[in-house]
Order: structure tokens, then sequence, then C-alpha cells
């Protein structure tokens, strides 16, 4: 049976959702209102309530949201446990939320080496994972088997859904061209290759054409206004090739992007806060659970707010998993949740803006 | 005494024509020049017998002779004229005192430094070369050896509770992340290391003790 203080949440709750989607003149009026019916109820809201709401009067509605784990660079628990350790609390952060998210993206590099074992162990640790996993893949996972284990473990690498009122679209943006048949590397050479970052004997990855003509073909489906929210492992602009924080074709797929309206790129592989926009596009980067990168020497975009340079003493600082509020306008807020920080959000409003309202706090710790 | 001829001078020439090659008289050698041509006899010189140096250089002017001989002196005064104006002016005598080094000695202070770097790069981004034991290399948290920040050092190092050169904040690493045994100063392994990370932040200006 509810008690009192049941019945006083629920009510807290529905009085909220309501406040957030009134302008600033509707709230006065429900805020008398419910004044009125709380004192007629003879149960007050406790005064602090108010304010707090004032501020998100004219905030678009939450219309759901989703929480993201990505590059957990997994090794045989045999070998190393601390990446193990990370995953699981992720998965362990992800859920507690409440409320639970609709869904958690992986963004990719599950393993570190593309090994059946590293793959299979990832697999099992996401099944602990209570609401629905859309999987995307990375590098790490891919360049062994050329993702042959991958896709019999979670199936298509390239695909899109509908979620409500959204549309989802999930990429494969690791493809390189073949520079391994010609000096007859070995599959693991080749994974070992790509698994260097800074590997001056790489090439950049890109979305390649047959998947360009892919997502034409899909997002031709899609009308204009609808909101679209492209996952990709590979940041789908350029930031730095040397280490392939950079998508070769990204002009190609942004011109396939840019006549939505309301557009957001969310990728991994950079393992760092990272925002930017390009035209109506949104990009956010996500955090890894394994180790962050610094930043790269040069590509930054304008609006990113670095996060501080990571402790090493402390192997989870830096590190993290996430969060992504989408309004009812298709437009969506990024929270960074870093682990022994405190989490970091990137608003809509902050891009949209162009980093003229709500800017994220400042980095203090800077990189050198 | 060494005879000089522009072509095949020697006994037998018509054979020699017929069979396309230089007439020999015995115990004699004989050399042909570049020219394809002009062919040149060494008196007294068996074959398998070494002239000695004094004597060969000898043989080497005279066998230049013969091919300026041979291509007249005319095309011989322009290619003199053509080689006088490629040669480089010579820099403005700046006085400068000698050195005992030579050029050849820088090439090998830069081939063993080079040698030194890339076998710590090689170490820095193998995940047991320096005694690690759980998959990790330095180049997974330090692409291209970023945020070393070896110009720093030393400094006080909070977590260590003790000021720290570099080498030992590579070797917290080593222990740390990597899960090995530190290095002793002398590991060649540790000292390839740090020449790497050195030489990754060539030019940045020294900063003991910035944190």
């Amino acid at each position: 049976m509810k008690d009192r203080y049941d019945k006083y949440l629920e009510d807290r709750e529905k009085y909220f959702d309501r406040v957030v989607r009134l302008g600033r003149r509707d709230f006065v009026k429900a805020a008398g209102a419910a004044a009125a019916a709380a004192i007629a109820s003879s149960r007050l809201l406790p005064h602090s309530f108010q304010p707090v709401d004032v501020v998100n009067a004219a905030a678009p509605e939450r219309s759901f949201r989703f929480a993201y784990v990505s590059d957990s660079h997994l090794y045989e628990r045999t070998l190393n446990e601390r990446f193990v350790r990370a995953i699981l609390k992720a998965v362990d952060d992800v859920n507690a939320l409440t409320p639970p998210p609709d869904f958690v993206l992986y963004g990719g590099d599950l393993a570190q080496l593309g090994q059946p074992a590293e793959l299979g162990e990832g697999a099992e640790i996401l099944k602990a994972l209570k609401p629905k996993v859309r999987m995307m893949v990375g590098e790490h996972d891919w360049y062994l088997d050329m993702g042959e284990q991958w896709r019999t473990l979670f199936g298509k690498d390239v695909y899109s859904f509908d979620h409500k009122g959204v549309h989802f679209v999930v990429l494969n943006s690791v493809i390189v061209e073949d520079y391994w048949t010609g000096p007859k590397l070995t599959p693991m050479e080749r994974m070992q290759a790509m698994a260097q970052l800074d590997n001056p004997n790489g090439r950049p990855f890109t979305v390649g054409d047959a998947q360009r003509d892919w997502l034409a073909s899909d997002l031709a489906k899609v009308k204009p206004e609808t909101p679209v929210i492209v996952f990709s492992h590979s940041p789908l602009y350029k930031i730095y090739k040397a280490w392939n924080f950079w998508t070769d074709d990204a002009e190609q797929v942004q011109k396939i992007l840019s006549p939505f309206k309301t557009m957001t790129v969310i990728h991994g592989h950079t393992h760092q806060m990272l925002s930017n926009r390009i035209g109506n596009i949104h990009f956010h980067g996500m955090l890894s659970t394994a180790w962050p990168w610094p930043y790269a020497p040069q590509g930054l975009p304008k609006l990113t707010v670095r996060m501080n340079r990571s402790d090493p003493f402390d192997e989870l600082d830096g590190c993290g998993d996430g969060t992504v509020d989408v309004f009812g306008n298709g437009r969506v807020d990024k929270q960074y949740n870093s682990w022994s920080r405190n989490p970091v959000r990137v608003s809509a409003a902050y891009l949209e803006s162009d980093g003229a309202t709500d800017p994220p706090a400042r980095e203090s710790d800077v990189n050198y | 005494m060494r005879t000089l001829a522009t072509k095949s001078l020697a006994i037998g020439a018509a054979l020699a024509a017929a069979l396309a090659i230089p007439a020999v008289r015995a115990a004699e050698t004989t050399v042909s020049l570049c020219d394809g041509e002009s062919v040149m006899s060494i008196p007294g010189l068996k074959p398998g017998q070494v002239l000695p140096p004094d004597e060969a250089r000898r043989v080497a002017v005279d066998m230049m002779q013969l091919w300026r001989k041979s291509q007249g002196e005319t095309r011989w005064a322009a290619w003199t004229k053509e080689a006088e104006a490629a040669r480089p002016e010579p820099a403005a005598a700046e006085e400068k005192q000698p050195t005992k080094f030579t050029a050849r000695d820088q090439m090998l202070w830069k081939l063993e430094e080079k040698k030194w770097v890339e076998d710590g790069y090689k170490a820095f981004h193998n995940s047991k070369a320096l005694g690690g034991t759980i998959g990790i290399s330095c180049d997974m948290c330090h692409p291209d050896a970023t945020n070393t920040h070896p110009e720093t050092y030393p400094k006080f190092q909070t977590q260590l509770k003790k000021v720290a050169l570099l080498r030992d904040q590579i070797n917290w690493c080593i222990e740390n992340p990597l899960k090995g045994k530190p290095l002793p100063d002398g590991d060649p392994a540790l000292r390839a290391v740090e020449a790497y990370i050195l030489s990754a932040r060539k030019g940045v200006a020294l900063e003991p003790g910035k944190h």
C-alpha cells in the first residue's frame, strides 16, 4: 500500500513534469494552482522545490534518456583485470540509473586485440546490463578477423532503428584501405598495427563508398524534420590524422547528414570529452572505461571544453561512462559521468548558441 | 718503359681485330679505358702481380692523359670550363677555428643517438619489453609520448611523496599500470625509453618543478 510519502513523491513528479513544459507566465499560474491544490489537500510543497524549476521552466521536456558505455579494450580477465573491473563499474552505473535508460549504446572497442575470448568476455559482461544494448564496432574489435567474430556475437555492424520519434543510425566508421596484403601481414600483425594509435604507417578511417550509399538511402526514408542521432566509432569530422581522431570522408558524410534539421553524432575512439558543431550537426565524444587519451596536439574544435588531465595514480580518473538526454525537439544534452570527478553536462543550448550560453565548467589542470 | 696507344698497338693486330680483343704481349698486362676503345699495356707486370701504390698512381695519370688525347683538346677545354662553372662558390671565408671532429663523426653521433631513441620507441610500444605483465604499454596512455612532460622534472611528485626524476615516474608506470618490476637506474631499456621520451619533446623549454 502506498503511504503518504509515496503519494507525495508521485504528485511531485507529475507537478514538475508539467512545470518544465510551461512558459514563464504559465508557470506562475501552474505554481499557484499547485499551491492551491497542496493547501486543499493540506500538504504544502517544500518551498525549496519551486525556484529550482523556475530556471527549467523554459527548457524543453525530456523525451527519453539513453546511456552509453564505450572503449573498454578488454584483454582476457586472466591477463588483465583492470579493464574488466572498469567495464563492470560502468555496468553497475547504468543499472543504477533511475529512471532506467531506454537503452544502452556500446560505443566500440570492446576488445583490445579482437580475440574471440576478449569479445566473448565482453559479450558476457554486457549481458548484465538491464536495458537493451545497441552495439557499435571499433577497430580493436574488427581487424583480427575483419569483424567475423564480432558479427557472430552481435549481428550487423551497420544498421538503423527508430525510438520514440528519433531515427538512430549505427555506422562502422573504422574502414581503412588494405595495407596488409602487400607486405603479407598476419591477421595478428594487422590487428596490432591497427591497435597502435600513433602508428606512423597507419591509414585513415573512412565510412567508405558502400556505407555512404547505404546511409543516403536509409535517410531518404526519413523526413528532414525528424530528429536523427548517428553513432560512429571515430568522430565524423577531422581532428588529428596521425591518431585517427579523424574520418577521411567526413565531409561527404556530413553532406548526407546536413539536410536534417536536428542531427547529432555521438562517437567513441577519442576517450575524452569532445564537443563540436558543424552547421546544424552537433557532435559529442564518449569517455572510455579503460583509459583517457591525451588531447591531440592540433585540430581541437573550439566548442570543446577539455577535461582536466588525468591523475595517473588513480586508475579510474578520466575514465567513465555517461548518459544522453533526448528532448522533445530532438536535441540532446550529453552527460559525461567521469569517475573520480564531478559529472559534466554539455547541453544542447551550449552547442546551439555556439558557446554563448550554458558553457560547461572549464578545466583548471590543463594538458601539456 | 710504357707504351701508349690509341688503338691496339701490338703484335698480331690483325688477329686481335678479328677476335675483337686487344692484343697482348707476353708477360705484359693490358688495361682498357672506359671509352671502350683505348688500350694501354703495362710492360713487366705479370698477371697476378700487384703494382706498388706510387707506380699505380702514375699509371692512372697516364691513362687520363691517353683519354684526354683521344678526345681532343677542344672538347677537353670545354668540359673543364663546364666543371669549373658547376663548382659551387666557396662560402665567404669566415675565419673558423679548426676542429678535430669531421662530418663523419657527426654522422656517427646521429646514427648512434637514433638507434637509442628507436630502441626506446620499441620498448615504449611493447607491453612486455619493460617487464609489463598485463598487456599495457606506455603508448596506450601516451601516444607519441604526449602527456609525459619530461621537461617538468625534477619535481616534487605528491603521490610519490618525494622529488622525482623522469625515470622515477617511468618506473612508477612500469610498476603500476604495466604491473612489472621497477628497473635499476642503469637498465638499458629504462635509459632507452627515457631517451625516446626526451627526443619526442625536443625543443620544449625546460621547466623543472612545473606541475
